[in-house]
Order: structure tokens, then C-alpha cells, then sequence
């Protein structure tokens, strides 16, 4: 029987020889995240369990990126939680201030997470690694603490939708802007329960960072997993990176889908996603006069190097407007060091930007520019749902690296060909 | 068993951001994150809720983050039970992972006002709402997340498991 990319790679790792949709079954994973928020969950449910050891200590990873460089007592307490059971449990990829970044752009980056896996994590946006070709998606801290135990999961093999993109992209578009389009016409809820299957010569142009993009929001529409199958750009990305060995799954031109969607790419422009869901799409030629206090250039969604050019491509001989605040936030060490090496912090600085360590920070709300009451920030993160970044009356409107960039300079919502 | 209680009312795509916000994701406390559950929507809402009532919602409630500190944070304030048109799906998963009792039933959202009161019987699916008389009927739950139920939750199911 025909099969999807999806079908295979559970089938892989239950052990049979197929799985279909509907069936529940119990899963082997290739690694399993927690953070500072979901971990210390996870640890308490795995020390009440009394244990003596973790299924495989290199196959956990416990990455503190929301609330570090710790903002207050309470979240270092958390951190400090994690690390007692890192080292206690010699869980080898536990990521120490200094190694620390934004989980979803870390692990592909350090090769912890490679093409043909089952990766669960204790965070939504886990279903990032799709992009590399992997089954991978977010589950609660319950899960990683039997995870922990076991090297098992139990899921609901999910249907496929596939989702072909044809066309020529126009300037400044990017996976960002076919990702929030996609939302935008399925809805929050079009994908739930749902594997995204992203795919045709669009998607094959795009680099790894945008793919990347595009699977990280797949969760925005509801979906268990997004994912894009393996190619050149994948096996260039991931061969001088993989901590050990892997196998690529493709789906078979036959394989059954529960819908299939076509969109045209070069009837695309940048999209801005308006408060406070991430379907409320618009082409940015049609926001209107929207005044920002907060441009944010950042996150797992879009604090990549490749983002971070973006932006400072757009910024270069500019100032941002009297009345907004510019944070830009390289996702990773490496990331950050790269950004610096090549000369965008002083882009960023001219501008009166200024540049944060590597944290999740204010994409939640958390800190290093939360919102104020009736404030309104354009983001580069994911979420746009009340109260995320700050106040419950701030806004957040969604978008891409250069319309972020360009808005900071107008102090307003608009694109980089207004400049 | 039939849960029984007044019902506080809810509409489309209630996410995580709302139910529980990020900056009291600095404790795994069910009663204090309790004092904070919907604070997103309705400051008030801990403090008017008493123990054993009711969230009705629309569709696609808990979408969002993966945060088990949102099943916690209703958990927390008393809440016996969810019924909503649809869950999102972590949301879905952790509620059933630590034994919060929810339910998906068509036509809850429009049948079923704030204030009502209305029982859920947890075998047959069956909810009333005593208030205006009209039943609804919640999907059936597949049989390995009714094993789940029975056993306590994941933990105990595994560990369970493992003990043979
Ligand atoms: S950057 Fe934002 S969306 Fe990504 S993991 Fe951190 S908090 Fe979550």
C-alpha cells in the first residue's frame, strides 16, 4: 500500500511493517526536549516515580531558553531544578548559559535531531525538526516524564494534507509569508490532529531556514506535525552536523491524503498576521496605518542567521523611528557570534537597535521588552494571541524579518520597499 | 459517574496565553496556578468560580502551547470538567496525561448558557443541561484513553506497564 512520509517514519518505529491512520501506537523516539518551563513538570513525575535511570542519557535534551539568562529568583530555581537532574542522571545534552539557545534552532544546529526521527518535546513548536524530514511534535511533560522512562510514546497516527507550492517568489517573501498564508486560509483549526505535508518546486528552492519557518508554525493551524521530505538542501544541512546516523523517508506519489491544497506563490507578498490569531492574515500593502511601539526580530520561528541578514539588509543606512524600540535576538551562540562577525550588530546599533543574548525572552511575554498596556509590537515569533508579549491590551501583528525591520523605521506597519 | 455543576461560558479558540499567561509559568503549583486560571479573559475569574463547576467553550479550546500548567491552572481553580465543540490537540493530550476530565460534544457552545447547570454522565456521554432541558451527546473516548483514565493517568499506566 501507497504511503505518506509520516505513515513510514511511525511505521519505522513501532517495529511493523505499516501503520494507518487512526490507529494509536506505541512509538520509539530519537529524543525528547524539555524546557525551564516543561521540564521541571517532567522531573518531578520521573523522581516521584523513583526510577534509577533514564531510558538513554543521550537521547534527552534539556535546553533552559525561555526565562534565561534567569529573570528572577523563581526561574532560576527552575533552571537550577534541571541541572541537579542533568548532572545526577548524566543527561549529555543539557545546555548551560554560554551553549544555550532557542530549543527548535539549537538542536538541528548542534545535529541532535536528524532526518527519519520521532522527536517529542515537552513545547509546542517541536514540530520544527519536520523541516529536516523527521516525524516531530510537542506533547505535555507527563509524556516526556514516561518518555524518560520508557523511549516510548503513544499517538494517534495522524492523516496528511498536502499542502504543493508552484511559482516564483517575489522579493522579500519568504517561508514566513507562505506559512502565515497557509494559516490564513486554512484557519487555526484547519490542521488539527493533522500532518502538514509541505511540498513542490517552491518549496524545493527554499533554504533550510525558511523550511524550518514554515514547519515551526504548522502547530498555529493545529497540526500534529508539519513536515517537507529530504533533499539535497536537507542532506547538505544536516551531514557535517549528525551526531549519529540516519535514514530518509519519502512519501510515494500515491499516497492517500485527506486533502490536498495548490497554491500559487508569486500571488503572494509579505503577509502580516493582525491580533490575535495567527489566521488573521493581510498582504502588507493593505494593513493600513498601524503605529508600533516594538519591533522584535527573533524567536525559533525567525532568529536564524539567514533572518538576522534579513534585517539588517533592510536596516543598513537607516534609523528606526523616535518612537519605537528595536530588539533584535540571535537565536544561538553560533548564530549570534556569526551575526557579529559579519558586521550586523553594527547595522543593528546604528539603527538604535539593540541586541539581546539568545532567550525565547519576550516572544512569551517573558522578558527583555514585555509589553505595556495598550502597546503594539511587530514580531518575527509565532503567537499573536492576547496578552502574549506583555499586557492583555497590547497587540502583536506577525511578519516577516524585513517587514519588521522596515516597520522599526517607518514606526509603523509597513514593507521594506517603502523605504 | 456523573460530574454535576454551573457552568461558566467561553467562545472560540481559548489558547494557553489566556488560560494560564507566561510569567506564572515560574511555578508547577496547581492551586497558585489556579488563582490565575482565564486570567487572560476575565481578571475576576478565580475568585467568582467555586469548586466542582463547569467550562463550557466553542471550538478549539487549549490551542497553543504544549504548557500542562494549563489543564493544571483549571484543575487548580476547582473546575470538574471541560466540554468544548473541539480541543486543540496537546491540550487534548495533557488533560487526558493527568486526569482532567474533558469532553468534546457538538452543540454545547450554542445550546448551553453561563449560569446553567448541567451534569455529564462520564459512561454514557450523556450531558443535560437542567436549566433549559436540552441533552447533548459527547464523543465516545477510544478505548486505550479510557485506559488511561482508569489507571490514573500516564504515570501510573506506565508505571503499571512496567511492573508487569
Ligand atoms: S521562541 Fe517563542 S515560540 Fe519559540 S520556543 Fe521560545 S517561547 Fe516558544
Amino acid at each position: 500500500m501507497p504511503k505518506t512520509i509520516t505513515e513510514k517514519i511511525l511505521a519505522a518505529h513501532t517495529g511493523r511493517e505499516s501503520v494507518v491512520p487512526g490507529e494509536l501506537v506505541s512509538v520509539r523516539i530519537d529524543m525528547a526536549l524539555a524546557n525551564d518551563i516543561t521540564a521541571p513538570i517532567a522531573i518531578e513525575l520521573f523522581e516521584k516515580a523513583q526510577i534509577p535511570a533514564v531510558f538513554d542519557s543521550e537521547r534527552i535534551a534539556l535546553v533552559p531558553d525561555h526565562f534565561v539568562p534567569n529573570k528572577d529568583i523563581r526561574s532560576a530555581t527552575q533552571v537550577a531544578l534541571m541541572r541537579r537532574f542533568a548532572k545526577k542522571y548524566g543527561i549529555k545534552y543539557f545546555f548551560e548559559l554560554g551553549e544555550m539557545g532557542i530549543e527548535h534552532v539549537l538542536l538541528p544546529e548542534q545535529g541532535l535531531v536528524l532526518p527519519g526521527d520521532v522527536v517529542i518535546g515537552a513545547d509546542s513548536h517541536t514540530c520544527t525538526y519536520g523541516a529536516l524530514g523527521a516525524f516531530s511534535t510537542g506533547v505535555g511533560s507527563t509524556d516526556i516524564a514516561a518518555a524518560m522512562i520508557t523511549g516510548e510514546v503513544w499517538f494517534r497516527v495522524p492523516e496528511s494534507i498536502k499542502f504543493t507550492y508552484h511559482g516564483q517568489l517575489q522579493e522579500w517573501v519568504t517561508g514566513k509569508d507562505l506559512i502565515l498564508w497557509t494559516i490564513g486560509d486554512i484557519g487555526v483549526d484547519g490542521a488539527t490532529y493533522k500532518a502538514m505535508e509541505f511540498q513542490g518546486p517552491a518549496i524545493e528552492t527554499l533554504p533550510m531556514s525558511d523550511r524550518m519557518t514554515m514547519a515551526n508554525m504548522a502547530i498555529e493551524a493545529g497540526a500534529k506535525s508539519g513536515i517537507i521530505a529530504p533533499d539535497q538542501v536537507t542532506l547538505d544541512y544536516v551531514s557535517s552536523r549528525a551526531t549519529r546516523p540516519f535514514e530518509t523517508y519519502l512519501s510515494d506519489p500515491d499516497a492517500n491524503y485527506d486533502q490536498e491544497k495548490t497554491y500559487d506563490v508569486s500571488q503572494i507578498e509579505p503577509q502580516v498576521a493582525f491580533p490575535h490569531l495567527p489566521e488573521n492574515t493581510r498582504p502588507v500593502s493593505e494593513a493600513g496605518i498601524i503605529p508600533i511601539d516594538q519591533a522584535v526580530i527573533g524567536s525559533c520561528t525567525n532568529g536564524r542567521i539567514e533572518d538576522l541578514r534579513m534585517a539588517a539588509r533592510v536596516l543598513k543606512g537607516h534609523t528606526i523611528d523616535k518612537t519605537v524600540r528595536l530588539i533584535v535576538i540571535p537565536a544561538t551562540p553560533s548564530i549570534y557570534r556569526q551575526a557579529m562577525n559579519e558586521g550586523l550588530f553594527e547595522v543593528f546599533l546604528d539603527a538604535r537597535g539593540i541586541v539581546s543574548p539568545p532567550t525565547c525572552g519576550p516572544c512569551l511575554g517573558g522578558f527583555m521588552g514585555v509589553l505595556g498596556p495598550g502597546e503594539r509590537a511587530v514580531s518575527t515569533t509565532n503567537r499573536n494571541f492576547v496578552g502574549r508579549m506583555g499586557h492583555p491590551t497590547s497587540e502583536v501583528y506577525l511578519a516577516n524579518p524585513a517587514v519588521a525591520a522596515a516597520s522599526a523605521v517607518l514606526g509603523r506597519i509597513g514593507g521594506p520597499e517603502e523605504l | 459517574m456523573t460530574l454535576e455543576g454551573t457552568v461558566w461560558k467561553f467562545g472560540d479558540n481559548i489558547d494557553t496565553d489566556v488560560i494560564i499567561p507566561a510569567p506564572y509559568l515560574v511555578s508547577t503549583d496547581s492551586a497558585e496556578l489556579g488563582k490565575h486560571c482565564m486570567e487572560g479573559v476575565d481578571p475576576s475569574f478565580s475568585e467568582k468560580v467555586s469548586a466542582g463547576d463547569i467550562i463550557v467553550a466553542g471550538k478549539n479550546f487549549g490551542c497553543g502551547s504544549s504548557r500542562e500548567h494549563a489543564p493544571m491552572a483549571i484543575k487548580g481553580a476547582g473546575i470538574s470538567c471541560v466540554v468544548a465543540e473541539s480541543f486543540a490537540r496537546i491540550f487534548f493530550r495533557n488533560a487526558f496525561n493527568m486526569g482532567l476530565a474533558i469532553f468534546e460534544a457538538p452543540g454545547v457552545s450554542d445550546g448551553i448558557s453561563a449560569g446553567d447547570r448541567i451534569s455529564i454522565n462520564q459512561d454514557t456521554g450523556e450531558i443535560i443541561d437542567h436549566t433549559n432541558g436540552k441533552t447533548f451527546s459527547a464523543n465516545t473516548i477510544p478505548p486505550f484513553m479510557q485506559g488511561l483514565i482508569e489507571a490514573g493517568g500516564l504515570m501510573a499506566y506506565v508505571l503499571k506497564k512496567r511492573r508487569g
